[in-house]
């Protein structure tokens, strides 16, 4: 199965390069979307079905990250048809190869038991999705572009170091140097501690670029500003969540090891940093795509606070993983209609939304009160379980400026989303030939039903499958 | 066999101070392929019996670091035709005399923990660690986006010394991939280098200000 998930992708990617139409190439990414999913949702349910090898391994962990990913990506690669179809004056050959490549390397990194075999996974996605930000060919998307590759690249080379450090931890302690996840854990409470604490730092610097924690977030505005809305969306839920899970990992090894107090200050620390500097850049943020990218921030700060306070706050941090990459389907997918129907992404020229485009400008609406956390969404409901363990931890410091910071967000991000979507459409907005349809408008509605569905009920497979990977990453299954 | 790898790593910390005093960005392109051709060939002196994957994955490292990476840097330049050479952004002694004390200062500190000394190997930390700074340094003091993929290729060499110290922790498909996914960086960075000088007309990656709050 697990051969359908990591290679099929691959090979769509390279089938994208050859197939000639411009028009039915896009088509090649739901097709391959749907199979994922369809292969997602066996393995969940046949475990059996997957390979059990020492290298490849679907665990608990990984099954909510996979889950998370496929779901975010069928309904984007539906979208994309529908926005290449829209943009059909540009060659889309590499953008499909690259959407295709992602998923089956993203994929490859949630299987990899071997934390090797991790990165060099990872660091696949960040050079196939390059391409992506480039897809406009406009000097400010080259400067994005470069951006991201000279600090992601150096980022994720600071996460190689650090899992080299990992293994001579191991080494110091006696045991045999691998990069196996199984054996780490295992060695765990004999590892080096100086060296474990070293290698943290250089995952958590690493593998925090990738995810956009302040103050490695940089490229991110960048990056989310200048591609299309479907490229952001997909970069901020399937990208950043494959760059957690392999923070995921080597917080599973240090609670095995006893560092878990020294993990969860850093953490903590971090979560919070990226909420205050997400908030304070959203303020009076008048680039609808960049103020997208500081929500990103500010979540990915979320997870990582979630993940500091550890025990209560591990189901809330696990389902606002899901959360977060549905909502910001909705959110993103919805800003590139947005973005088109103006031809401009500034609230300069785009106003009276709920007027040019009242699908999409109600779907954006809807969206910025799930991300902000407002109920009966369900964002509201992985947050407030995340706060509540904040209190019932007695951090009351991080729970109380986490409380702040969120109100911080809401407001910031409130001024801009009203400004979009409110009043007339302002005289000197050129009429556009853009209006909603069923391609970039039904996947939206889909990630608008999550959404609401999760956070009035819970399915109880959903349930089981994030308490199994608590307990996973407690060490206690 | 000992006087050899410590000789091998003199020269890899020389090659640091040269790539950071040169002034001509073909030099500094040959230097670092100098650099990563003395990486590969280490594993081939540590290991004490060779095995057929050690020679294959030594061999690897060497294409790719010394002949592969380097062509394709140089024909970057060319077809750039880059007028005025490295440019950082305070004058080259100042970085030489930086690089030398970071290195000075990274094998003091080695030196007094136990990292050093328990066997000749253990000389890879300190050595491996100052390739790392120094490929920093080359990365956030020169204003040119080529000499700045430099600067991560002299990071990547350090990185990928500190591995020879974890023998069976990294298997052969892993770095290949390693290997892999370096060359393909260098390649997409080297198209988007193309793309940076056609739009901006120079690779000064002070023309890439543009996106900011």
């Amino acid at each position: 199965m697990e051969s359908v998930l990591i290679l099929l992708p691959l090979v769509m990617a390279a089938l994208a390069l050859i197939v000639p139409s411009n028009y039915w190439r896009p088509w090649l990414l739901p097709f391959t979307a749907l199979i994922h999913t369809g292969a997602t949702l066996a393995v969940i349910l046949h475990p059996e079905w997957g390979s059990q090898t020492v290298w490849l391994k679907l665990d608990p962990v990984g099954t909510i990250i996979l889950l998370t990913v496929s779901v975010l990506y069928l309904f984007s690669a539906f979208y994309a048809v529908g926005y290449l179809h829209f943009r059909r004056e540009r060659p889309n050959r590499i953008f499909c190869a690259s959407l295709l490549a992602f998923l089956g390397l993203v994929s490859l990194a949630i299987w990899a038991h071997h934390l090797g075999l991790m990165w060099v996974a990872i660091e696949g996605t960040t050079l196939v999705t390059a391409p992506l930000i480039y897809f406009n060919h406009t000097p400010r998307s080259i400067e994005a572009t470069w951006k991201y590759l000279v600090v992601g690249s150096v980022g994720i080379a600071l996460a190689l170091l650090g899992t080299f450090f990992l293994a001579y931890a191991a080494m110091q302690g006696g045991f045999t140097a691998s990069l196996n996840f199984m054996d780490l854990l295992k060695q765990a409470p004999g590892l080096s501690k100086i060296w474990f604490r070293a290698a943290f730092i250089l995952m958590l610097v690493g593998y925090g670029t990738k995810m956009g924690l302040a103050p490695m977030h940089t490229w991110k505005p960048d990056a989310y500003g200048e591609a299309s809305g479907v490229v952001g969306g997909i970069f901020a839920g399937g990208i950043t969540s494959g760059a957690f899970l392999a923070l995921l990992r080597i917080y599973q090894i240090g609670n095995a090891a006893g560092e878990s107090q020294f993990m969860a200050g850093l953490l903590i620390f971090m979560g919070l940093f990226s909420m205050a500097v997400a908030g304070i850049f959203m303020i009076s943020q008048r680039d609808i795509k960049r103020m997208l990218a500081y929500s990103s921030v500010e979540h990915m700060g979320i997870l990582a606070l979630g993940l500091g306070l550890g025990g209560p706050a591990l189901f809330g941090t696990l389902l606002h993983v899901i959360n977060n990459a549905m909502t910001k389907g909705l959110l993103f997918l919805s800003a590139g209609n947005i973005h088109r129907a103006y031809a401009s992404k500034s609230t300069d020229q785009v106003r009276g939304a709920l007027r040019r485009l009242p699908l999409s400008g109600a779907l954006f609406l809807a969206g910025f009160l799930a991300i902000t956390g407002s109920p009966p969404f369900a964002p509201f409901i992985s947050e407030f379980s995340i706060l509540n363990s904040a209190f019932s931890l007695e951090h009351f410091w991080a729970g109380g400026l986490f409380l702040g910071f969120l109100f911080l967000v809401f407001i910031g991000m409130g001024i801009t989303v009203l400004k979009v979507v409110q009043g007339r459409v302002p005289e000197d907005v050129e009429e556009s030939p853009y209006k909603d349809s069923f391609l970039t408008a039904a996947p939206i509605l889909a990630f608008m039903a999550i959404v609401l569905g999760l956070g009035l009920y819970i399915p109880d497979f959903l349930q089981s499958l994030l308490r199994a990977a608590v307990s996973f990453l407690e060490n206690q299954g | 066999m000992n006087e050899l790898i410590n000789a091998i790593f003199v020269i890899i910390l020389a090659l640091n101070l040269f790539a950071l005093g040169s002034s001509r960005i073909i030099s500094v392109i040959r230097i670092v392929a100098l650099q990563g051709v003395l990486m590969g060939l280490l594993p081939l002196f540590i290991h004490s019996h060779l095995t057929f994957t050690a020679i294959l994955s030594s061999a690897a490292a060497i294409s790719l670091k010394g002949f592969v990476i380097p062509s394709i840097m140089i024909k970057a330049l060319r077809d750039v035709q880059i007028k005025r050479e490295v440019e950082p952004l305070f004058g080259l002694l100042p970085c030489t005399i930086i690089g030398a004390l970071v290195t000075a200062a990274v094998f003091l500190i080695c030196g007094r923990g136990n990292a050093v000394g328990q066997s000749e190997l253990s000389l890879i930390i300190p050595t491996s660690i100052t390739v790392v700074l120094i490929g920093f340094i080359l990365l956030t003091t020169r204003l040119k986006s080529l000499t700045q993929v430099l600067g991560y290729l002299v990071l990547e060499n350090g990185i990928y010394m500190f591995s020879l110290l974890l023998l069976e922790a990294i298997p052969l498909v892993v770095e290949m991939g390693m290997l892999l996914d370096l060359f393909v960086s260098i390649f997409i960075v080297s198209i988007i280098n193309n793309k940076i000088n056609r739009t901006f007309a120079s690779l000064d990656t002070r023309n890439l200000s543009s996106l900011k709050e």
